[in-house]
């Protein structure tokens, strides 16, 4: 008797549906593409700065037009999710052994958390947010 | 007097008679300590003896009862029924394999991934044996160890989307494999490693899902190990590019 | 076969880096400048006089270049993931918005 395997096909568009862990994986995937449209925004603002004060007013006013402040909320969220899961899995990526132990995993991402909302808040403080 | 009494849905495929597989049911009254493969094992010996799968040791050392249960890749001897939310368990084959017969997968293309990777230490030249051992620290050994806990079990390769989605990934284990070797302070084959590692189909195609580390039962974390070996390609690569290395010979 | 990902991977990485510790608090930063509360700092001739100094210009330069390599180089995955097989074009696409968005984004911080 010859063998017969059966191969299983895989839904090339929806595969990441049927588990959450494919489906956060995939949100984090797709929120690359709000951090390059997000870059793009700031570059228009750079160049709006260059070229004067009344092309960077028309940013601003930009920034307050109904698409691109949804569009901001979306990759406010996005990057949130990007950055918990960047700080989650830097540990594993570059682990740290002192003497015979490795530092512990938590620690290392407890450290990118401070050092977040520390550079957060100096950031906004310097911006005369507050 | 049994704890509850599930129903297994296991696929089914016969290559003989079956075109493709379909999910059989079984009623099986399981004991509050069982785990699934307690309920798979009742179903062989009380139920269908017709139903193939794998096991052996029943205590996580073999790996060989790598299982989807109800979606997931995880060790059928070590799930424990009562941790399963739902009276209706599913099992099927692991994903991402041809299924050979019912539960059983063909693992042809892992084994032949994982030769190679070369995972055994490679020495440029062997130490005559009465020079003695190859002497190493407790420091040296802890940096490889988790990743010599690997048991094959394959659960790394039925949760990787991207092996689901790149046939030619070489994929977390055999990876995870080569890294052990790579960190292990008597091993002198990074190198003929690398042949392999650093392409495309090496780590590259990795895309950090982290799904393979997530249900790894040995908590080898192949994830972190490949993301090791794709800082340390990318630093070999400007090392070579800036001309900063030593000469290849 | 030499693989040329290193190259985009560093870049990603970095990017990755850099969009995680700073981009949620440009884009609290934005929206409040979105709905009319404009902070101080994003006034025209203070922003102008950051940007005119090199630390501002090499700061400005490195979030906006490292973030377009990160976006450029995992939507090739992402896209691929969703069921668009065309790694080849996303790659020249993603790469070459990232190429020309480095090059503008020098351009107009020296010009400022």
């Amino acid at each position: 008797m010859t063998p017969k395997p059966y191969v299983r096909e895989i839904p090339r568009t929806t595969w990441y549906l049927s588990r959450r862990g494919d489906m956060l994986h995939m949100v984090h995937e797709v929120s690359s593409i709000f951090i390059g449209i997000y870059s793009l925004v700031l570059l228009w603002g750079i160049q709006s700065l260059a070229e004067g004060p009344v092309a960077y007013q028309a940013f601003l006013d930009g920034l307050s037009s109904p698409l691109l402040l949804a569009f901001q909320w979306v990759t406010l969220a996005l990057v949130l999710f990007h950055a918990q899961a960047w700080f989650a899995l830097t540990p594993k990526a570059m682990p740290i052994q002192i003497g015979e132990q490795f530092v512990p995993d938590g620690l290392i991402a407890g450290a990118h958390y401070l050092a977040w909302g520390v550079f957060s808040l100096v950031v906004l403080y310097l911006a005369g947010v507050f | 007097m049994s704890y509850k009494t599930i129903e297994l849905e296991i696929l089914r495929y016969r290559p003989e008679v079956d075109a493709e597989p379909w999910f059989q049911t079984y009623r099986v009254p399981c004991e509050e300590d069982w785990v699934v493969l307690d309920a798979i094992n009742y179903v062989k010996d009380h139920l269908d003896s017709t139903l193939s799968y794998r096991w052996s040791c029943h205590m996580a050392v073999c790996g060989s009862c790598g299982v989807m249960i109800d979606g997931d890749a995880a060790l059928a001897c070590k799930t424990f029924v009562r941790d399963l939310p739902e009276r209706k368990i599913r099992i099927e084959p692991l994903k991402n394999f041809p299924i050979e017969r019912d539960l059983v997968v063909v693992m042809d293309d892992f084994m032949e991934k994982l030769g190679r990777v070369k995972p055994y230490v490679i020495r440029e030249k062997d130490k005559p044996l009465e020079e003695g051992e190859y002497r190493q620290t407790p420091a040296q050994l802890k940096k490889f160890k988790q990743y010599t806990l690997c048991i094959n079990c394959l659960c790394c390769y039925a949760a990787c989307p991207q092996y689901g989605l790149i046939p030619e990934f070489i994929g977390p284990a055999a990876l995870a494999l080569a890294h052990r070797y790579n960190q292990d302070s008597r091993d002198e084959g990074k190198r003929e490693r690398d042949e392999v590692v650093t392409r495309n189909e090496g780590v590259w195609d990795c895309s950090f899902a982290d799904a393979c580390s997530a249900v790894c039962p040995k908590k080898v974390d192949p994830a972190g190990a490949i993301q090791q070996m794709k800082i340390a390609s990318t630093v070999d690569w400007y090392v070579e590019r800036l001309g900063l290395g030593r000469k290849k010979t | 076969m030499k693989s040329n990902k290193p190259l985009f991977w560093s870049l990603f990485a970095a990017g990755g880096t850099v969009a995680a510790f700073v981009m949620p608090v440009l884009l609290v930063i934005t929206l409040l400048a979105g709905y009319g509360m404009v902070p101080e700092a994003l006034s025209y001739e203070r922003l102008h006089a950051v940007a005119g100094g090199w630390p501002g210009k090499i700061v400005l330069f490195v979030i906006v270049s490292l973030s377009l390599w990160h976006a450029a180089h995992r939507m090739r995955t992402a896209l691929h993931g969703l069921g668009l097989r065309a790694d080849r074009a996303v790659a020249i696409a993603g790469y070459g918005i990232a190429a020309l968005g480095t090059v503008l984004s020098l351009h107009y911080l020296l010009a400022i």
